[in-house]
């Protein structure tokens, strides 16, 4: 049986209010034990039984949680697979990914969740839990067969990407979701207003003589799903929130006992709608960057727990579909190797705490996605780690990334920080 | 180190234009239907003093123009700085005019080449002759000045440089040797 | 002095010495296209490629005969006639071109920033005939040199530009040039063609026609695209053109001096009507004819120098 002994590291678990130099064990993919470290000749067990991982100097907390991962397949091979999208997880310390369902054909349907599901047992790095479809293939008509998806392995419905539009369809959706436990990940957008727009509206759209999308586009959606939630009392999530009235109607939803929570992705508030300037396609996303006053909002609601998950939105795009113009590009960037440094950064500017910010990573959306045994290192939980080297400096280079595909803004980038080992199930996947 | 000498004075300039514009009476028998175009800048200011000197001799009042060969200069594209445009202004037909080209500096030839190219383009004198104020030598093409104030033999270190009142305040013709050329 | 840039991209990017460098030229050009033989010999042997993803007249003509007055070879591509009807990529379509080593492309784009992006892949020269509603750079150009020949000077003076601002690159091309060069701009128009943030780029904005023309010394109409519009920005052309088109009568409470300026082509009895158009005022078709002495400037001092 695999034996697996990680030492001296400074373990942070949220889930179970831990922060300090501890010994974790794991024994058959499981953690068998978290004790105080001691530094003696002969404390533990020897070498020769166990794998033992040095983590002096070296964070160690539960395997980072992406609840909001675009891995392609089926259908988009060509951005990404199963296998190169969980080995990119990996190497940004993600032992777990929620992948969306806006596959080709569509996950509407039992079939598809199974097909992934099997693809992920042959050849996934890290564990893949499938989103379904919140209609039959994201069309905004008609219910996917939810209870269905449910059985065959989704761990949450929406129809990301796209909204839905018919206020009619998704109060059904929140409903008939709600029997099954499944969460409702809402991508909000008015689709109407600005349907054409390619960047936040404002200053910046002007002079580059782009189409703006402002804000309100995002907010009368959340506006109108908060309603709807309060209406069903289902559990409704916010998908990539960018704005500050996003945040704002988020918390005041919470404080009125409203079931909804919110997930922001590290580029919504690592760069603004400047970034766009020069036209480099890998700023284009949807949403889309938006403006300083945001970054604050959002921070602030990651602060005081507004936000409750950090996830990357990965959005593979192949080299054809970005190397174009900018009217033309594809939404989105590749965001799982990324993820870290940049919100590395909130903690050394003093935006959260390193652990509020493991807790955003990891054991709350573990809690939303209701995964049983993830997101925690406590006894029994399942043995998915990730090691943090939080000084090790490092330049992006995207020719080098895991993900079949290279679009990323942040290309070139010095960051601070990385995953030095991932581990899933007592197995280390990555390593530094 | 850059040394500098003048070699004509006002005098000598005014001198000079007044022998011109004798020659070219006489070799135009007269001054009727001659143009004078000036190379910018400085030709063209010797082109309106050959034209105030041919106008107390004759009585006549001839056209001054101003023809900058800028475009049609065989070196475009090959130095790094495009040469300035300057001023083009042909002020009247000049098909079966005598033109006459006036330059201060008359050096390689190259210039007047161009000059005669934009000529041709306007129309079809019947004639075309160039006064220089100053020529140097070291013609690289097969040109030669109808009328010269004065013939300066210089190296290819030397720098010539004519001074004008219009332009400089001061009449005179310079000649430098630079010595670490 | 030199041009010291691969491309001409946007006014934007442009600063004053460079603007007066290509004004100044191109008012040297213009005496080339009064000649009989309208013709200089300076880009023999350089090929200058029109590539143009949008309908034109106006500036793909006077493109094509800036670069033939200026011997060069002139190639037009258009959309319609390309392999993009095949689907080939810009991007493939731009480094075709080039293995045919042109000296410079004139780009004419619907999607805003696509000379840059093509700039940024050739090694030749891009000069941006208009993108989307980014910039129009030699449109500004030779409204700038229309109202210098006129007023003698551009600093001081105040220029309203009336139309659809949101998605012109006329106007904002022209609002970065008339600014640089000292002149008060405001623009005017519905608020439904008022783009987010205007206001910050330097000029003031007002809604109403009459005002904006007050005291203005330049009234630059812009082209309603009715095309574009599907009737969305405003209710009908009827009202557009009684509230915001310029006629005699909106005209009267204007300079004595003023001078009218349209980048063409016009709607007659929309945004402004016959009489205003082809009247004392108009300088529309001064316009057109500085286009061609302003694009040989460009040609001249992009291609002109050595390639190193």
């Amino acid at each position: 049986m695999k034996r697996l002994l990680i030492k001296g590291g400074r373990v942070i678990d949220p889930a179970s209010g831990i922060d300090g130099i501890f010994n974790v064990y794991a024994v058959g993919g499981k953690i068998a034990a978290v004790k105080p470290h001691v530094q003696t000749p002969d404390s533990g067990p020897q070498s020769d039984d166990w794998d033992i991982i040095d983590a002096a100097g070296l964070i160690v907390c539960p395997g980072f949680i992406d609840m909001h991962t675009h891995l392609r397949e089926p259908g988009y091979e060509y951005k990404e697979t199963i296998q190169t999208g969980t080995m990119a997880a990996a190497a940004g310390g993600f032992t777990s990914v929620a992948c969306m369902a806006n596959t080709n054909p569509v996950n509407d349907n039992a079939s598809v969740t199974r097909y992934i599901l099997k693809k992920a047992a042959e050849e996934a790095v890290v564990k893949v839990f499938p989103v379904g479809a919140i209609s039959k293939e994201l069309k905004g008509e008609m219910l996917a067969e939810i209870g269905e998806l449910k059985e065959a392995g989704c761990v949450a419905i929406s129809d990301d990407g796209r909204p839905v539009i018919s206020s009619a369809l998704m109060r059904l959706a929140l409903e008939y979701a709600k029997p099954f436990g499944l969460l409702v990940i809402s991508h909000s957008e008015d689709i109407g207003l600005a349907a054409d727009g390619v960047m936040n509206e404002g200053l910046i759209s002007t002079k580059l003589g782009l189409k703006g999308i402002p804000n309100a586009k995002e907010d009368i959606m959340v506006a109108r799903d908060i309603a709807l939630a309060e209406l069903t009392g289902a559990r409704l999530h916010i998908a990539h929130i960018s704005t500050k009235g996003a945040v704002e109607l988020v918390r005041n939803a919470k404080q009125r006992g409203v079931n909804v929570t919110a997930e922001v992705t590290p580029h919504h508030f690592t760069l603004t709608d400047e970034a766009v300037v020069g036209y480099n396609t890998n700023t284009k996303m949807n949403p889309p960057l938006r403006t300083k006053d945001d970054i604050d909002a959002i921070k602030i609601g990651l602060q005081d727990g507004t936000i409750d998950a950090v996830v990357t939105d990965h959005a593979p795009q192949s080299i054809d579909e970005k190397d174009v113009e900018f009217d033309n590009a594809a939404n989105g960037i590749v965001g799982l190797e990324t993820a870290l440094p940049l919100l590395l950064r909130l903690v050394s500017e003093g935006v959260i705490s390193l652990s509020a910010l493991i807790e955003k990573l990891s054991a709350n959306p573990a809690k939303l996605l209701r995964l049983g045994g993830k997101g925690k290192l406590r006894v029994g939980a399942d043995a998915d780690i990730t090691v943090i080297d939080l000084n090790k400096e490092w330049v992006v280079d995207a020719k080098n990334l895991k993900s079949k595909s290279r679009n990323t803004p942040f290309d070139g980038w010095k960051m601070k920080g990385r995953v030095v080992k991932t581990i899933v199930r007592g197995k280390v996947v990555y390593e530094w | 180190m850059v040394k500098k000498k003048s070699i004509i004075d006002e005098k000598g300039i005014e001198r000079a234009l007044t022998r011109i514009a004798h020659e070219i009476i006489e070799k135009n028998r007269g001054a009727e239907d001659i143009i004078l175009l000036g190379i910018p800048t400085r030709g063209v200011h010797i082109a309106k003093r050959l034209r105030d000197i041919l106008k107390s001799i004759e009585n006549i009042n001839l056209p001054v123009g101003s023809l900058d060969a800028t475009l049609y200069r065989d070196d475009i594209g090959m130095k790094h700085d495009q040469p300035i445009l300057k001023e083009t202004d042909i002020p009247v037909p000049i098909d079966n005019k005598k033109i006459i080209i006036v330059d201060d500096v008359l050096f390689t030839g190259r210039t007047i080449r161009a000059a005669m190219n934009v000529i041709m383009d306007f129309g079809r004198p019947s004639s075309i002759h160039l006064a220089v104020l100053i020529d140097r030598g070291h013609r690289e093409l097969p040109i030669r000045p109808d009328y010269v104030g004065k013939n300066v033999p210089t190296s290819t270190q030397e720098t010539i440089k004519v001074h004008l009142k219009e332009t400089d305040g001061i009449d005179e013709v310079v000649v430098g040797t630079d010595n670490e050329a | 002095m030199r041009l010291k840039r691969k491309d001409i991209l946007t006014i934007e990017d442009l600063d004053r010495d460079e603007i007066g460098l290509i004004l100044s030229t191109a008012e040297s050009f213009k005496e080339v296209s009064d000649r009989e033989i309208k013709k200089v010999p300076t880009l023999r042997g350089r090929t200058i490629i029109n590539l143009f993803y949008e309908a034109s007249t106006r500036t793909r003509t006077s493109f094509e005969i800036a670069a033939k007055r200026m011997s060069a070879d002139a190639i037009n591509i258009s959309a319609s006639s390309s392999s993009v009807v095949k689907g080939e990529t810009l991007k493939d379509t731009a480094k075709n071109l080039e293995a045919m080593n042109p000296d410079c492309i004139v780009l004419r784009h619907p999607s805003s920033g696509t000379p840059q992006i093509l700039s940024r892949l050739l090694r030749c020269s891009v000069i941006n005939a208009g993108d989307g509603a980014h910039e129009h750079p030699s449109q500004a150009l030779l409204d700038l040199l229309t109202v210098k020949q006129r007023f003698g000077k551009i600093n001081g003076l105040k220029v309203a530009i009336v139309g659809d601002i949101a998605h012109s690159r006329v106007a904002r091309s022209n609002i970065y040039g008339f600014i640089k060069l000292g002149a008060r701009v405001s623009v005017a128009g519905p608020p439904t063609m008022m783009p987010s943030g205007i206001d910050k780029m330097g000029c003031g904005v007002c809604y109403n026609v009459e005002d904006a023309i007050l005291d203005a010394d330049v009234i630059m109409m812009l082209r309603i695209q009715l095309e574009r519009q599907n009737g969305c920005l405003f209710p009908t052309a009827r009202e557009y053109s009684r509230l915001f088109g310029l006629d005699s009568k909106k005209l009267e409470k204007a300079k004595k001096d003023v001078v009218i300026l349209h980048p063409g082509p016009i709607n007659r009895g929309i945004e402004i009507s016959s009489d205003v158009a082809d009247g004392e005022y108009s300088l529309i078709l001064n316009q057109v004819k500085n286009g061609v002495a302003v694009r040989m400037a460009l040609f001249y001092l992009l291609l002109g120098g050595s390639r190193e």
